[in-house]
Formats: C-alpha cells, sequence, structure tokens
C-alpha cells in the first residue's frame, strides 16, 4: 500500500515537472487552430515531396499503450502501430529508422493531424465515418480489428461475471475516444446507470483505476490485455467476455493528398501479401530469386515493372517493408501475439485465407 | 487627448490640415482600426478557406448535435442524448460552482490567515507565516495532485466507507449525505428564511439609525441570527415538518442514494481554496498595515475595544487598499479552475476539450473558451469596480 502511493506521488511530481501540460494541451490547441488559420494559402507541395526533404517520417502514435505503441526500457517505440510507421518509413526511404514518433492522447491526435504536425496518424484510432468526414481525415484500412470491452478486479467484485451486472458501478474512460460513446450507448441501451470518471490521459485512467476510484475500466479489448499488465497486480483483474462495440483501428491520413493516401494504404496491403504468399523478414533475400510470377511482381523483380514507381516509391519497395519490420503476421506475432506478453490471438485479424478479415487487394 | 489642449492656430491658419494634431491624430487612429478590420478578416477569410480546403467542416452548427457521452458532474439535467449545446453549459456551470466556492472560501480563509499573521500570540502568527509561504510557493497543480492522489484517492473504498454522524459516509469516492427531500407546503421554508433575511436587514438599518441620532446601541447580531434562523424553523413546526432524509445506502458497487460530492470538486475546491488563500492572506495583511497605527491608537483612546477598533476603524480602510489587488486572485482563481482537466473534474475546458474531440471543431470550441474565460473576467473586475468605488466613497 505504502510503496504503491509512494509511487503514484512520484508519478505526480513527475507530471508537474513536465511544466503544465494542461496549459500545454490548450496553447497546442490554439496553435492547432492558429496553424489551420494561417496555413499559407499557397497550395502546399506533397506530403510524400515534404518527409522526403525532411528526411524522416513524422509518425503519431499513443503515449504508450502496450503491445500497440509503447516506448521500451531503452526508450525505444515498439508496438504494431510504430512498426506501421517503420514500414512506411521504409517503402519511401529503405530504411525503417528514418522516423520521428509523436506520442499524443485521444484528444490531441486529430488536431495534431490536420495542423501538419504529423504526417501520419497511427495510433490505435478507430474508423468512424464522422472522422472520415467532419474531421477530414482519411483512414487507409484496419491494422487491428478490435472491439471494446470491460475489465474489473474481480478480487472485489467476486460474483460479477457479466456487462450486464454493471449498473450502478463507477467506470473509468478516456475523453476523446469512441470508448466513451460506445459507454453511454451501452448502458442506455440496457437500462442500467454508472458514473463516469473521465481523464484525458491513459496514466491518469490507469492510476484512477489501480486505485480503486472506480469498479470497471472500458476500453478496445486488445488495449484491456496491455493495461492489465501494467497494473499493481495483473492477475487480480478479468476482462469481461462482452465486446460492445466494433473497433476496427487503422492508420489514417489528411483529406486533399491523394497519393501519399495510396503510400500509406499500399504500405498495409503490402505486409498483408507478404503474409499471403509467404515472404517473411528471413527469407526476403531468397524470395527475390524466385520464378513465381505474383512474388516477382510483388518484390519488383519483374523486368521493366513500374507498380513502384507509380506509387511513387522504389520498385522494391515490399523488399524493403519486410526486411524492416516482416510481413503482417510477424508484426503481429512479435507485439500482440504468441511473441509478446499480450498473447492475443490472431483471431478475426487472421488473413482471409485463414479465416480472418484481414485482406489484401491484388498487387497488379 | 492631450491634442486638446494644444492651441487649434498652430502653424498659423493656411497650413495644411495634415500639419493639425488634432486631425492628424485621428486620421492615424482611423488608420489603424481600419488595418485592424482588415488584419482579422484576413485572419477569418484565411481559416475559412483553409478548413474548407481539409475537408474540415465549420461553423457553430455542431451544437445542436447530439452529444452521445456522459458527463459525471451535472447539477442541470444532462444525459448522452443533450445537444453539445447543453455539455458546454454543464461544463460551464461547473466552472462557475467551483470558482465562486472557491472563491468565497479563500477569501474567508485568506482574511483570517492575514490578520492571524498580525496576531499578538506567536504560535498563531508562526502557523499562518507557515501557511502562506508553503502554499504560495507551490504550483497549484501540485495542490490539486496533493488533495486528489494525497488525501482523497487514500480513503477507504466504498465496502469500508467511513461513517460519519448524520447518516453521512466519506471513502474514496468522495463525500456522501443524505438528501433533503422536501414534501407538501415546503415552500413556506425559503419564504421564510427570505423574509427573515429582509427583516435583519431592516432592523439593522433602525438600529444604525437610532445609534446616529441617540447613542444608543443594539443586539443587531443575534436579532439576526434569531430572525434566520428562528423564521424558517418555525415555518417547519407550522407546516408539521414536510421533510424526509434520502439516506446513503452500501450496494453491489458504490452507495446509492443521497448527495455525493465526488472527489474530482473536492479536491479541485480545496487546492484552489488554500491555494489562492495564501495570497489573499497577504494581500489582507498588507492593507492592515497600510492604515496607519495612529487610526488604532485613536480607536483606543477613543475607547474602542481592540475587536471593535479592528471591525469599525481599521477593516473599512483596509479594504480599499485590499479590493484591486484582491480582484486580480479571484480572476487567478477563476483561470485557475481550468486545471480541473489534470483530475478529470469536468469543468468548461474538459468538457469543451471532450467536444472539441467529437466534433473536431477546433477553432470553433478555442473560440468559446476565451469568449467565456475573457466575459468571466470582465465580469469579475467590473463588479469589483463597483464595489471598490462605493467602498472609496465611505471614506472620511
Ligand atoms: N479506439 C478508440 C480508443 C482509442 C484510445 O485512445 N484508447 C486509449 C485507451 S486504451 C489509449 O490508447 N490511450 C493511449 C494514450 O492516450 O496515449 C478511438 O479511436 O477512439
Amino acid at each position: 500500500m505504502l510503496s504503491s502511493h509512494i509511487k503514484k506521488t512520484g508519478n505526480s511530481l513527475e507530471k508537474t515537472e513536465k511544466g503544465s501540460w494542461v496549459m500545454k494541451y490548450i496553447i497546442s490547441g490554439i496553435l492547432g487552430a492558429a496553424a489551420l488559420g494561417l496555413m499559407a494559402t499557397a497550395a502546399s507541395a506533397g506530403t510524400l515531396e515534404d518527409v522526403k526533404a525532411k528526411g524522416f517520417l513524422q509518425c503519431g502514435v499513443s503515449t504508450g499503450l502496450a503491445g500497440f505503441s509503447a516506448p521500451n526500457d531503452k526508450g525505444d517505440w515498439q508496438g504494431l502501430d510504430v512498426d506501421f510507421c517503420r514500414a512506411v518509413a521504409a517503402a519511401i526511404f529503405g530504411d525503417g529508422t528514418k522516423v520521428k514518433f509523436t506520442p499524443l492522447s485521444a484528444k490531441e491526435r486529430f488536431t495534431a493531424l490536420q495542423s501538419g504536425e504529423i504526417d501520419m496518424l497511427s495510433r490505435n484510432t478507430t474508423w468512424t465515418i464522422n472522422r472520415d468526414t467532419a474531421l477530414g481525415l482519411n483512414f487507409v484500412g484496419v491494422t487491428y480489428y478490435d472491439g471494446q470491452g470491460f475489465m474489473i478486479n474481480a478480487k472485489k467484485l467476486p460474483g460479477v461475471n457479466s456487462a450486464l451486472q454493471l449498473s450502478g458501478a463507477a467506470v473509468c474512460v478516456q475523453t476523446g475516444t469512441t470508448t466513451e460513446l460506445n459507454l453511454a450507448d451501452y448502458f442506455k441501451a440496457n437500462k442500467m446507470e454508472y458514473s463516469p470518471v473521465v481523464f484525458e490521459k491513459l496514466e491518469e485512467v490507469d492510476a484512477a483505476y489501480d486505485a480503486g476510484r472506480c469498479d470497471v475500466y472500458t476500453t478496445d479489448q486488445s488495449g484491456l490485455y496491455g493495461i492489465r499488465l501494467k497494473l499493481s497486480s495483473p492477475d487480480d483483474h478479468v476482462v469481461l467476455p462482452e465486446i460492445i462495440s466494433k473497433e476496427p483501428l487503422g492508420p489514417a491520413v489528411r483529406q486533399g493528398d491523394d497519393k501519399w493516401y495510396h503510400i500509406v494504404k499500399w504500405v498495409y496491403f503490402g505486409l498483408l501479401t507478404a503474409e499471403e504468399l509467404g515472404i517473411t523478414q528471413a527469407n526476403v533475400e531468397e524470395m527475390k530469386a524466385s520464378g513465381n510470377p505474383e512474388i516477382k511482381r510483388v518484390l519488383g523483380t519483374e523486368a521493366d515493372t513500374k507498380i513502384g514507381t507509380d506509387l511513387g516509391l522504389g520498385n522494391d519497395w515490399v523488399v524493403n517493408i519486410v526486411k524492416a519490420v516482416g510481413n503482417y503476421g510477424e508484426v503481429f506475432e512479435r507485439n500482440v501475439g504468441q511473441g509478446s506478453p499480450l498473447k492475443i490471438a490472431r483471431g478475426i485479424n487472421a488473413l482471409w485465407t485463414k479465416g480472418g478479415l484481414q485482406y489484401a487487394p491484388p498487387i497488379r | 487627448m492631450a491634442t486638446q489642449d494644444i492651441p487649434q492656430d498652430v502653424g498659423g491658419g493656411r497650413a495644411s490640415l495634415f500639419y493639425d494634431p488634432k486631425v492628424r491624430g485621428i486620421f492615424f487612429q482611423i488608420l489603424v482600426v481600419v488595418a485592424l478590420v482588415a488584419f482579422v478578416y484576413w485572419i477569418i477569410g484565411n481559416t475559412v478557406e483553409n478548413l474548407k480546403r481539409a475537408n474540415i467542416a465549420s461553423g457553430f452548427a455542431f451544437l445542436n448535435g447530439r452529444a452521445g457521452f456522459d458527463v459525471s458532474d451535472t447539477l442541470i439535467a444532462f444525459d448522452s442524448d443533450s445537444t453539445y449545446r447543453r455539455a458546454l453549459l454543464v461544463g460551464f456551470i461547473n466552472t462557475l460552482v467551483v470558482a465562486a466556492a472557491g472563491i468565497v472560501t479563500a477569501s474567508i480563509l485568506g482574511f483570517l490567515i492575514g490578520i492571524g499573521r498580525l496576531s499578538h500570540n506567536w504560535l498563531i502568527r508562526k502557523i499562518c507565516t507557515v501557511y502562506v509561504e508553503l502554499f504560495r510557493n507551490i504550483p497549484p497543480l501540485l495542490v490539486i495532485f496533493f488533495w486528489y492522489f494525497g488525501v482523497l484517492s487514500v480513503l477507504p473504498l466504498p465496502k469500508e466507507s467511513i461513517e460519519l454522524p448524520f447518516g453521512s459516509f466519506l471513502n474514496s469516492r468522495g463525500f456522501y449525505f443524505p438528501k433533503m427531500v422536501w414534501g407538501e407546503g415546503s415552500m413556506l421554508v425559503p419564504v421564510a428564511l427570505l423574509l427573515g433575511i429582509a427583516m435583519s436587514w431592516f432592523v439593522a438599518r433602525r438600529a444604525k439609525q437610532r445609534q446616529m441620532a441617540t447613542g444608543a446601541t443594539f443586539p443587531v447580531f443575534w436579532t439576526s441570527v434569531a430572525l434566520i434562523i428562528g423564521l424558517p424553523f418555525l415555518a417547519l413546526v407550522a407546516t408539521g415538518f414536510p421533510l424526509s432524509f434520502d439516506f446513503p445506502q452500501k450496494s453491489t458497487f458504490n452507495l446509492t442514494g443521497g448527495l455525493q460530492i465526488k472527489p474530482e470538486f473536492l479536491s479541485l475546491y480545496l487546492a484552489l481554496s488554500f491555494y489562492t488563500a495564501a495570497f489573499i492572506a497577504e494581500i489582507v495583511r498588507a492593507g492592515i498595515r497600510g492604515v496607519s497605527s495612529g487610526q488604532s491608537e485613536a480607536s483606543a483612546a477613543l475607547g474602542l475595544r481592540s475587536a471593535q477598533a479592528l471591525r469599525l476603524v481599521v477593516v473599512p480602510q483596509a479594504l480599499r487598499i485590499v479590493i484591486p489587488p484582491l480582484t486580480s486572485q479571484f480572476l487567478n482563481l477563476t483561470k485557475n479552475s481550468s486545471l480541473a482537466i489534470a483530475i478529470g473534474y469536468p469543468d468548461l475546458v474538459a468538457v469543451g476539450g471532450t467536444v472539441l474531440n467529437q466534433t473536431g471543431q477546433a477553432i470553433e470550441i478555442v473560440v468559446i473558451w476565451m469568449v467565456v474565460y475573457l466575459g468571466l473576467s470582465l465580469i469579475t473586475s467590473a463588479f469589483m469596480n463597483w464595489f471598490n468605488a462605493k467602498m472609496a466613497l465611505v471614506e472620511r
């Protein structure tokens, strides 16, 4: 008890040291707004040209969600979303390390993308119609099919084994997410009451839930597994079986730059195609010698191919992607699957050939 | 304005208008206004143009949309079916409530501590000094975290709530107390209360007039207490106590029933009050020190006791010194209330941020924030200026 308390106080000290991030938030909001207001009326160059001129890709990720985007002990970013950024960087530069990460809370992410602070957003973000239209974004695809779930402390609440027993509970949730909207809908639809406990930062939600300020933690189910690992006694907590929403998580770019949109979209399809064809980080060099016309097309070894250059990249773009991060299956297993502490099964995120939903249009 | 003092015929009657300082002054003022308007117009046009190009919707029409999220602390009816406009209103009311409660508590606390620092009692003086030095030198966000993580979150969970008198409970989810449920005929009680206040005011006025005329005093304070408490009580008796209580009860998760003050509000309110009180204490001390000691000595010579001298002679004069800096403390407290976002109290900034994110209407929300805080500040200053002017007139 004492030690956890000390830890918490340390945490808050640290937060204050970072300077008043509340002010930072407001100021970044205002600056974002100002940036939208002051963007030169002259048409800006395409994002690809900007990125090439800068020499690196600026990628928006979360502030630390295990499995998707979180810094490891050495401070290197890791996760499925992070690897996607690296794949895009590899496709452009032939080097997956030419990427810089901007950690963003749920609330900051869209303004950061709209104002041009980041080149793309890869941060467990749900694709919705509102974000695709009113917010001026373009989602490129679904890198992880998820759904919203609930987590409770089974030790403190024995006997609760369904979300339908949660009436009257205090529920911790992060603001600016689809999560808080689904939560309201679900309790309303089931005629249950709850009292929301809403924070802006992930670490605040975690701390509040860990301290017992709320009975229930709700977010994307994959997120729950990642968050559970960081709690003071992970084994006490269980994720309830109900999935109350569809959360297709995927990367997004700004509207109005089709070329850039196509690049990011096809990097995703490239990852899937590589898995489908059995191209892995280990065998990609050998595969280049393959006589299979489909593999030749994908790896750019076909004579006089224009597939990569039409996209605005080199013809070896898929080779570079796979060399940097592996294929989709490898990325999945390393970050959230069996090779990670999360141990999430492929489930609906398996390839369509294996009964899942991951499906790429043909590269031809 | 100064130009008016300069003789009109400087430079002779025939000199061109351009050399007339008055004309020139007006000319440049118009020029600045035109430039400013043009600049603002350009910014707005540019923004709208850019938003359109980025395919981001703009305008305030989104305010009528369904919010879709819930807010934890609402004083007016609100649920996820309400509009974004109402969500912002909820946030605004929460800002007002915490600011108003903070201002009242900080003023009382600050006043007591300020006087305490001038006390003849060594211990009181030292305690007050330590208080001021401590809270004045800690950033307000840290004070909020101190209350939230240091005090309120180490309270027991709902199942092991601390039981307090009158059916109240304290736990890490807040402070729970019985809710008064008013029955039939209970409208008489607030009426009686208002009547009591009105009568007290009237009695105070008459007593003062009488004292001016005859010198006889009247126990105004005790009469007022009797009126303000007694009349509503009589009303209660007359209507046969139409009052029942809804007590908080333990349920699976939380306590249900009764009223709850959440820890987010409590932390913010306590932190803002304690923090600002330190500054107000210094202002009060300076104000009292600023009244020359001849005033207290003269009062003593006239036979006033030191408490009387303080109340009747020193404080009224000190107030004149105190009010202007006090105004800026009130404004600071109101603005600091936006730190609410750090602990999840749904004030205007927090709720506005949620609306901003759910709708993507960044510019509109930032405009609303700025207008509201500016408006609050202007209203507070206007009120304090009025109060200041009123106090200044009393000077003899
Ligand atoms: N998928 C949802 C929720 C995503 C989300 O923000 N989840 C939280 C809780 S798991 C998170 O990742 N926070 C990380 C952060 O704020 O850095 C959305 O797009 O609105």
